[in-house]
């Protein structure tokens, strides 16, 4: 049965969230048990897939039992069983978070048809991560695009409507992009499977065609990450979205959208594609910098709680985005760990933010004086997981920044390394910009003050924050995973 | 020269179209101009795909004991996928547009932007 | 839209009257021959919900048909998806991979993937016509006021 969990893994959370919005009314109403039964199974599937490929190096699953250059293939490497464990655990955390969370910020008749569409966008992420099919890649980030634009539509205020379109427009067009870049990498080499491109393209490098199909999948994927200046759609989806959804499309969406750019670079175009006809190291490079220096000179401006958060995502994709340009081995496993600490990090944080919003009503950062005090379990997660994305020694930000920052300074580009420096500053004042009122502050009395928010939202956002902390002091662990998920990304041995 | 032209016409009116539904995109403020860019946008890459699978010679990909030689079936297939995910895009597309009509009484992107509780 | 159609056009009503089963029964055509020429699914399940359409076009958007067509509707949905779903855990629990139609009739490779693709096809068909009316029965169907 277990060589079947691949095709399992995607299946299920389909037939679940098909399941949920048309049954008869007493289904309807244990929406939730659902959909969090179906994100439990896919976290031990994950779990037993990803122990598999790290054993065995590579796991492997033919669709319709075609054989490989015809059918469609779903394989699966030890980075991608990173991704996979990492987006099911944040999947599991932000389901949970969200049965509180949602009736709060949702009407009760939309909720079957809510759990619908996160079920719908974890069947797409899981799909993009697993497939080793190009063009299934395509359909798979179009289910999860779209399953993400209705959530974000779900938002209270009405300009989370406008923010859904604003994203829809730009997804749309990076989604066309993106099949136009297959559609030239088809017309080259005339196969879909990833590990057969890789073996074809060599030969037509140099060509125009090969050239535009690869220009197209980058532009097309950076708008879908969210790198620097392709970022519009982030900050307004991010801000007026629920705050489940936040979470999980901080957590996973942006991450899973560099997963797919790293594969098309580092997997279907060999490492040798770049030096060679395009200096795309030092574009993506440059353009990872002002996006790290950017994001985080914007978000010190913020007074909108969750906009500063979606800001700083900006700022945190661009070092990611930056570890995988600088692509030697150390730089790479700081990308990964990097992408690991940002997605449980972000989840927290906006999960913390989701609380204060539904305990005290507060949404700019002027309201939390003396938060501290009245909600000491929130803004300590908070306050952890602000130090771990600072940076901060003992966290699991400090050991991926480290690898960063060693891995520039391996490569000889010394100009980064007082960016990823000042990254780190601006990321840790503008993190001040939250902490400091509600430590330091005493208390406004402006906002009548619920008691501390239910165990179920309040216990995923302490843990993922624990988990910052722990990963940093354990760090051996993942940093051993990161690494050898690197070295295979780069052809290292 | 003429080869360049009149041997490559079907990248020129793919590229042609695909500008239009761009320039539609981003120049129009109506939002349902907007959609209907996509629509011409994601129309020009269908024909982008479907021009490179004709094989000189080939009859078309069904099968027909005369026939000697067929055209590439696989981009035919690939598009009907496109083409589904295409209007399901457009469908939540104009279902998003039929609530902000709704909510804010305007269809203009400068007069959603005035309406806006957080500022432009 | 209004409740009363096309204003009771005569012509109209009577030659979509007439031509709406033979635009059914070609949508079932096509879904049925999708593997041996232009068809599939997805086209006979769009062409059999614009028949249904055009019907409401016609002859009125009555609160009744709504209702019946709203609920059926999604229940159409759910079940094509459903359908399609289930032949690939079929095949799967036959000994094959998801989808692998060989395995359902181990002796006749050929008859297995007949059927195998032709339930696919109902399933998808069915999953894209409900889809479609539900998706015009929410749009046109709400009172804007």
């Amino acid at each position: 049965m277990t060589e079947h969990f691949p095709a399992l893994l995607v299946i299920l959370p389909l037939l679940a969230a098909v399941l949920i919005p048309f049954s008869p009314a007493a289904v309807k109403r244990s929406a939730w048990h659902i959909s969090f039964a179906s994100a439990a199974a896919s976290l031990a599937l994950a779990a037993r897939l990803a122990w598999e490929a790290f054993a065995l190096g590579k796991v492997s699953y033919w669709f319709g039992g075609w054989a490989p250059p015809w059918g469609i293939e779903y394989s699966i490497d030890p980075l991608g069983a990173l991704l996979l464990l990492l987006t099911a655990f944040v999947t599991c955390a932000a389901l949970s978070y969200s049965r509180a969370a949602a009736p709060a910020e949702l009407a009760a008749e939309r909720l079957p048809y809510f759990y619908s569409c996160m079920l719908l966008f974890t069947s797409g992420l899981t799909g993009i991560i697993i497939t080793g099919d190009i063009f299934n890649l395509y359909v798979f980030i179009e289910i999860a695009s779209l399953a993400g634009y209705a959530l974000i539509a779900a938002g209270r205020r009405r300009e989370a409507l406008v923010a859904s379109y604003n994203y829809l427009i730009l997804g749309t067009i990076a989604a066309t992009f993106i099949l136009l870049g297959i559609g030239y990498l088809y017309m080259a080499a005339g196969t879909l499977n990833m590990a057969d491109l890789r073996e074809r393209l060599p030969q037509v490098y140099h060509t125009k065609t090969v050239l535009t199909g690869f220009a197209f999948l980058v532009v097309g994927l950076s708008i879908k990450t969210a790198l620097f200046p392709l970022h519009i759609w982030l900050p307004d989806a991010y801000t007026h979205a629920p705050s489940p959804v936040s979470a999980l499309l901080a957590a996973t969406g942006t991450k899973v959208g560099i997963y797919a750019m790293i594969r098309v670079i580092f997997t279907v175009f060999k490492p040798e594609f770049n030096p060679s006809t395009v200096p795309m190291t030092v574009i993506l490079a440059g353009l990872a910098c002002a996006g790290i220096i950017y994001g985080a000179l914007v978000a010190l401006a913020q007074t909108n709680i969750k906009r500063l958060l979606a800001y700083s995502s900006v700022s945190q994709i661009g070092y990611i985005i930056l570890g995988a340009a600088i692509s030697n081995q150390t730089a790479m496993t700081g990308s990964l760990l990097h992408i690991i600490n940002h997605a449980l990090m972000k989840a927290s944080l906006f999960m913390c933010a989701g609380i204060i919003l539904m305990s005290t009503g507060a949404e700019k950062t002027g309201d939390l004086k003396g938060l501290g005090r009245r909600m000491p379990l929130t803004m300590a997660a908070f306050t952890a997981a602000a130090c771990s994305l600072a940076g901060l020694p003992l966290t699991a930000g400090f050991i991926s920044k480290w690898h960063l920052a060693l891995g520039a300074v391996e490569a000889g580009l010394w100009l980064v390394v007082p960016v990823i420096l000042a990254g780190s500053l601006l990321t840790a004042v503008y993190f001040w910009k939250i902490i400091e009122p509600a430590y330091f502050s005493p208390a406004g009395e402006r906002r009548p003050v619920r008691p501390e928010a239910p165990a179920g939202m309040l216990a995923p956002a302490v843990l993922l924050a624990a988990l910052g902390v722990a990963l940093g002091l354990a760090a051996h662990f993942p940093a051993l995973g990161a690494g050898r998920a690197a070295a295979l990304l780069l052809g290292n041995p | 020269m003429i080869e360049l032209i009149a041997g490559k016409y079907n990248y020129w009116i793919y590229i042609c179209l695909m500008m239009i539904g761009f320039y539609a995109i981003i120049a129009k403020g109506n939002l349902i101009k907007k959609i209907i860019g996509i629509n011409i946008f994601q129309s020009a890459v269908f024909l982008f795909y479907i021009s490179i699978s004709k094989v000189r010679g080939g009859t078309a990909p069904i099968l027909w004991e005369n026939a000697v030689l067929y055209d590439n079936p696989l981009p035919h297939v690939l598009i009907l996928t496109a083409i589904v995910v295409s209007v399901s895009t457009t469908a939540l597309a104009l279902a998003l547009v039929i609530r902000i009509r709704k909510e804010f009484g305007a269809m203009e992107e400068d007069r959603i932007a005035k309406l806006r509780s957080d500022g432009p | 839209m209004s409740g009363r159609g096309c204003g009771g056009n005569l012509i109209i009503k009577t030659v979509s009257g007439f031509l709406i089963p033979f635009i059914q029964l070609f949508a079932l055509y096509l879904a049925a021959h999708g593997d041996l020429g232009p068809g599939g699914g997805f086209q006979g399940g769009t062409i059999f919900a614009a028949s249904l359409i055009l019907y409401a076009i016609v002859f009125g958007l009555d609160e009744g048909r709504e209702k019946v067509y709203e609920k059926a509707a999604g229940v159409m949905a759910a079940a094509g998806v459903l359908v399609f779903g289930g032949i690939g855990l079929l095949c799967m629990a036959a000994g094959g991979s998801f989808l692998q139609y060989s395995a359902l009739l181990p002796g006749d490779v050929k008859t297995a993937y007949h059927l195998g693709i032709y339930g696919v096809e109902i399933g998808v068909g069915l999953a894209v016509a409900g889809a479609l009316l539900l998706l015009f029965m929410k749009t046109a169907g709400s009172r804007d006021d």
